[in-house]
């Protein structure tokens, strides 16, 4: 009698695979996993694995321990990739943080449907691939006919080099990247500017503070989980700026713009076949950007809200 | 007979007057700092798109001449009908431009090739991570959790990192220069495909899929028939972005992919523009063919741009 309750018997392979979650939980990650292994794990621990070899992809692989380290740290041409590295982001960060917390702070004065078509407007630069941007930039920005100088010329200030200045090209670099940036940072700020209560606000009113005080003392601090995403994020993209670099001034002038990355490439693609250095620097560049994360997250002590203590 | 309605319309103008004089007056100093900062805002973002389709559309001889003109000067579509290889390049070496790259220049092509290499992204990553993200949010099975923080892990590694072993390995497959290579780092998941839409599946209702379960459902007819076509949005966008980043992706098929067969419009803008035949690059043709790669995505920016927006705010909070 208990037996003719139960359901008849189905086929019960087919039952198990579609209704047990450990197999279908495997079946789901497999296509996933084997990506992960392949193209994310295995060259992860094999980029440390070839730092340590003499290689250049024809002959056989040499065992050299950390003679690729010591290579590039006597490499006058690797600190000063360094150097030109640190120097864009000390240029890009600073500003198109700034901006872009300055133009949220806009968003949140315009009414809903203005912020809404402006935040559309505003990603724009951010969709267009690094190249489309650099050219369009390259152009503009022209020495000889681009618009940028005569637009210059008639408000009186004379011809510009721009890229083509090595004092300059750097910043320039971070220009547009910043062009391309800081609207998108801005709808990140925006996101976490609409997560302030109000009420903390008229409270200040209240106490009669006024609007710079409200920034200072209300809208910045709590936009730190916010600005610790952002932080993070753009200093990572920015220690490896390459794109913009390669189609605008692949460079120049006069090597014032061969970035970490640049070396890197350099190291396999141009100058000589030498997997081994090229590797031991990208190990390099992983080193000082987890370094920057853990000091940044230290600093802004991302794991603490002071929304938390008026919730 | 007419007198009533014209009555009616000063009137209206009367109301729209009062309405406009009520606007104003109410408008502060500081409303007008932002009008303004807004109008600045707009120009230096829409300018620079505005210059490219000038200089497209302006006549290669004039690009080095009229350089202050807003509008196009002798405005042409023969910047784009090369790019786009409908004139004979012979035809070209015979006019008088000096400025003009005489290299067979076939955009078709490239854009053939990064729609591929861009659509088999979007799909095999969509598909895969979706999978993989409702195995992570629903089902329980040993090792789950390590193998999810390996993944979050894989987000922190620079891609240059990747890139050089990754190129090895393509290379020992004998895939470099094929689309197979070009699209295999890709394909088959991004942590942050994972990531995010797992985010999506454990913020749905468990209830639902309960309920199903009482009424006999299988746990992948949950999945299938349920959980899916409630993230249908979230599935999309995700493929949005996978879209527009394979489209912009540059340096990993400069590295693997520079042969014409499949060099995507990137890397063909990338070497057009190193082709210079005067020293000066071919400015009107190389912003004709910038125009032709900004297409797809302004389409995809002018269907979905809202939908892009609120998921670039989504990800800042999770």
């Amino acid at each position: 009698m208990q037996q003719a309750s139960k359901a008849p018997p189905r086929s019960s392979l087919l039952d198990f695979v579609t209704n047990n979650q450990v197999v279908l939980g495997y079946l789901f990650i497999l296509p996933s996993l084997i990506g992960f292994i392949l193209f994310y794990a295995y060259p992860a621990i094999r980029a440390v694995g070839i730092s340590f070899l003499e290689w250049n992809l024809l002959s056989d692989p040499e065992f050299v321990g950390l003679a690729n380290y010591e290579e590039i740290f006597a490499d006058e041409r690797f600190w000063r990739s360094l150097r030109i590295t640190l120097w864009y982001v000390a240029w890009n960060i600073p500003l198109q943080t700034a901006l872009a917390i300055f133009f949220a702070v806009m968003l949140d004065k315009f009414s809903t449907a203005l912020s809404t078509i402006m935040r559309s407007v505003m990603i724009l630069p951010w969709l267009m691939p690094n190249v489309i941007v650099a050219l369009l930039w390259l152009w503009i920005l022209d020495p000889s006919i681009g618009i940028a100088n005569v637009l210059l010329n008639t408000v009186g200030i004379p011809q510009q080099d721009f890229l083509g200045n090595p004092d300059q090209a750097i910043g320039w670099i971070a220009a547009i990247n910043i062009w391309r940036h800081a609207g998108y940072n801005a709808i990140l700020v925006y996101a976490g500017l609409k997560t302030i209560p109000k009420s903390l606000y008229s409270a200040a009113d209240i106490d009669g503070a006024n609007g710079w005080t409200k920034f200072w003392r209300i809208t910045l601090p709590l936009l730190r989980p916010v600005l610790v995403f952002v932080l993070v994020t753009s200093v990572i993209g920015s220690f490896q700026v390459f794109d913009t670099i390669a189609v605008t001034t692949d460079g120049g002038p006069a090597g014032a713009t061969r970035v970490i990355m640049f070396y890197i490439i350099d190291q396999v693609f141009n100058r000589r076949i030498s997997m081994g250095t090229a590797t031991a620097a990208s190990v390099v560049l992983f080193t000082i950007l987890i370094s920057v994360t853990i000091i940044q997250m230290r600093f802004l002590q991302a794991d603490q809200s002071d929304l938390a203590d008026y919730s | 007979m007419t007198s009533p309605t014209q009555t009616q319309s000063t009137k209206q103008d009367t109301n729209v007057n009062s309405s406009f004089r009520r606007f104003f007056s109410r408008l502060t100093w500081g409303d007008a700092v932002v009008f303004v900062i807004l109008i600045m805002l707009l120009v230096s973002i829409l300018f620079p798109f505005w210059w490219v389709l000038r200089t497209a559309l302006t006549s290669p001889n004039k690009v080095f001449t009229d350089t202050s003109s807003l509008l196009p000067v002798e405005a042409t579509i023969f910047n784009f009908e090369r790019v786009l290889g409908l004139v004979d390049p012979s035809e070209i070496v015979g006019t008088e431009s000096t400025n003009i790259s005489a290299g067979t220049i076939n955009f078709w092509i490239f854009m053939r090739n990064s729609f591929i290499f861009s659509l088999l992204i979007t799909v095999g990553q969509t598909v895969f991570s979706t999978m993989a993200a409702y195995a992570f949010a629903r089902f329980k099975f040993p090792f789950r959790d390590q193998i999810f923080f390996a993944y979050l892990t894989g987000l922190m590694v620079p891609g240059i990192v990747l890139f050089i072993p990754n190129f090895v390995t393509i290379r020992e497959l004998g895939l470099i220069g094929t689309m197979a290579g070009l699209v295999a780092p890709f394909f088959l998941m991004t942590p942050f495909a994972v990531f995010f839409m797992r985010q999506f599946f454990l913020n749905l209702n468990r209830d639902i899929e309960e309920a199903a379960t009482l009424d006999g459902a299988t746990k992948f007819g949950i999945f299938w028939r349920i959980s899916l076509p409630l993230i249908q949005g979230p599935i999309l966008t995700l493929a949005i972005l996978t879209f527009i980043q394979s489209w912009n992706e540059y340096l990993w098929p400069l590295l693997v992919g520079r042969d014409e067969s499949i060099r995507v419009l990137t890397v063909a803008l990338a070497i057009f523009r190193q082709q210079t035949p005067q020293g000066a690059p071919d400015w009107a043709g190389l912003m004709a063919g910038t125009t032709v790669a900004i297409i797809p995505t302004v389409a995809i920016f002018i269907f979905f741009g809202r939908k892009v927006v609120d998921s670039i705010q989504f990800s800042g909070f999770k």
